[in-house]
């Protein structure tokens, strides 16, 4: 039992697959600590969309000649690869966007100012991302609806207890992140997805910092809407995914128009394809589809679970490691079994940007600043921190190298 | 990494040239970079004629690259002439600091040039002659 985990999860074998962690930066082998920002690419996925381009490559739908056939073949299956990656009932439910930040605007616009009125709530949390912000502030400016937070606790989880008050009748939204890209916080959305049903609101669960690390059942969480972005989950930059149930996604209007996306159109009017078609107007991104498609196939033969498995005891080893150094103060909870792979820290008397130049210099890259959280930084009191994340590819010597960096930053500085 | 943060940079740092601020100054001017909290304030007062920069003080908080770069600049402007000041861009900034930054960190490094300017302009346009 245990040698079969050890053979399933071979992390050098693994870096092998990444042609980009063979770099170097600054004359030093890269550490790379910054995939909660943007993964690498293992070849397989690379080759995936290469492939498609040096051969088959053809605009997807409508084309009746073989390739465009083929094409649109490929394409589809990459859908049904990642419905059924997420345990999604129907390929259909997969909307292909262009990241979480399109998905998250797609449900505001569409759903938020259709279905929401003055008056209404929308229930957030003080964790949220940028893009699970935004978007609501912009709809609460222009129709009035009131936004609501679920506040942070000390522990860096969110305090859950305020979910009876907060959910009021007038709630007709909840949404969250599965895993926070700061603090690295795991919520169990059941634990917000059952009491918000409860009084029939609906739910979106923001999965990107969830969906690259962890086993995710969209019809076990019972969620009405899951989005995630493929680039941080071995994929090509610009595809996501927005997951929805059918009911929903069958009562929105279209969020973005023009072609592919309409069943006929005449110079008086028209009418919407069905889904996911009703949501995918133009060209699709459908090569980077296909390589999401490919990261699907190199997460699945890995097992989600594994690599949960693998990153918690990252995670596990990065928190002891970096609390053994004075000075350092790490953000978030301190039990790796509700932690997502993000350790956020700040050093006293060193800027994050600083520590961040510095790092650069010994090869290792991690984020610095607000990671687009700035009210999550403003509830902690702090302007910026550094973030270290990690990914199936790191391995606990990389963490060693983070706090030899530091160490190495302190000495430089005098701290 | 000793190289990038060199003594003369980190000295600055910690032992700022023209740190605090000014009493009955003729501009006061003060902004901040949103994305790293870097926050410069520079005081100045004008000689008599208004032309040359008399006295000179910042303050603020920040990354080492934004609170050195302004000191360093603080040192290279005291009396010189408001004309002479005017003159100074990006590069000179960056001379200053003498060592290689990513364009990120540019910011840091220019922040302190901006309140500056941006401080002489606004007395230029309230001092203007009709």
């Amino acid at each position: 039992m245990v040698m079969e985990k050890v053979m399933t999860f071979d992390v050098e074998r693994i870096r092998e697959d990444f042609p980009a962690l063979k770099s170097m930066m600054h004359g030093k082998p890269l550490v790379y600590l910054d995939s909660a920002a943007s993964s690498q690419k293992p070849e397989q996925v690379i080759a995936a969309m290469d492939q498609v381009y040096r051969t088959v490559y053809a605009n997807v739908h409508r084309g009746v000649y073989t390739n465009s056939e083929v094409s649109t073949e490929l394409y589809d299956q990459a859908r049904a690869k990642i419905a059924h990656f997420i345990n999604a009932s129907t390929p259909e439910q997969v909307i292909f966007v262009r990241n979480a930040t399109e998905a998250l605007n797609l449900l505001a616009y569409s759903y938020g100012r259709h279905f929401l009125k003055e008056g209404d709530e929308v229930v957030l949390t003080q964790l949220e991302h940028h893009a699970n912000f935004v978007p609501w502030l912009v709809l609460a400016q222009e129709r009035g609806v009131k936004l609501k937070y679920i506040p942070l606790a000390s522990d860096g989880t969110l305090d859950l207890s305020t979910l009876p008050e907060l959910l009021t009748p007038r709630v007709k939204l909840v949404t969250f992140a599965h895993v926070s890209n700061v603090l690295g916080t795991i919520t169990d959305p059941r634990l917000i997805i059952e009491p918000a049903h409860a009084i029939g609101a609906r739910v979106i669960v923001d999965g990107c910092q969830a969906a690259p690390h962890m086993p995710v059942d969209v019809q076990e969480l019972d969620c009405d809407f899951y989005a995630f972005s493929g680039h941080k989950m071995l994929g090509p930059t610009g595809i996501g995914v927005l997951y929805g149930k059918p009911e929903l996604l069958d009562a929105m209007p279209p969020f973005l128009t023009g072609g592919d996306m309409i069943n006929s159109v005449s110079m008086e009017g028209a009418t919407w394809a069905d889904v996911p078609a009703k949501f995918e107007a133009g060209t699709p991104a459908f090569v980077q589809a296909i390589g999401l498609g490919a990261a699907v196939d190199y997460l699945t033969a890995l097992r989600m679970d594994a690599v949960r498995e693998h990153e918690r005891e990252l995670v596990r080893y990065g928190l002891e490691r970096l609390s053994e150094l004075s000075g350092l103060t790490l953000l978030g909870p301190t039990d790796p079994s509700i932690r997502g792979g993000a350790l956020s820290f700040t050093v006293k008397g060193i800027h994050p940007h600083d520590l961040g130049t510095l790092l650069d210099r010994e090869g290792i890259a991690v984020r610095t600043g607000h990671h687009c959280a700035q009210p999550l930084h403003t509830c902690l009191g702090l302007t910026a921190t550094a973030r270290a994340s990690f990914y199936i590819y790191n391995e606990p010597r990389e963490v060693d190298a983070l706090a030899e960096g530091i160490e190495k930053a302190k000495r430089v500085l005098h701290k | 990494m000793e190289d990038l943060y060199r003594e003369n940079l980190l000295d600055h740092y910690e032992n700022p040239r023209h740190h605090g601020t000014l009493e009955h100054p003729d501009i006061t001017h003060e902004e901040s970079n949103p994305l790293c909290g870097d926050q410069i304030r520079v005081d100045v007062r004008l000689g008599d004629d208004g032309t040359r920069i008399a006295e000179i003080a910042f303050s603020g908080d920040g990354c080492i690259i934004s609170q050195a770069s302004a000191s360093m600049l603080m040192e290279e402007v005291a009396g010189k002439s408001v004309a002479d000041v005017q003159k100074l861009d990006r590069q000179d900034v960056l001379d200053m600091v003498g060592v290689p930054l990513t364009a990120a960190r540019v910011k840091c490094a220019l922040l302190g040039l901006k309140v500056l300017k941006a401080g002489l302009y606004q007395y230029l346009i309230d001092h203007q002659q009709p």
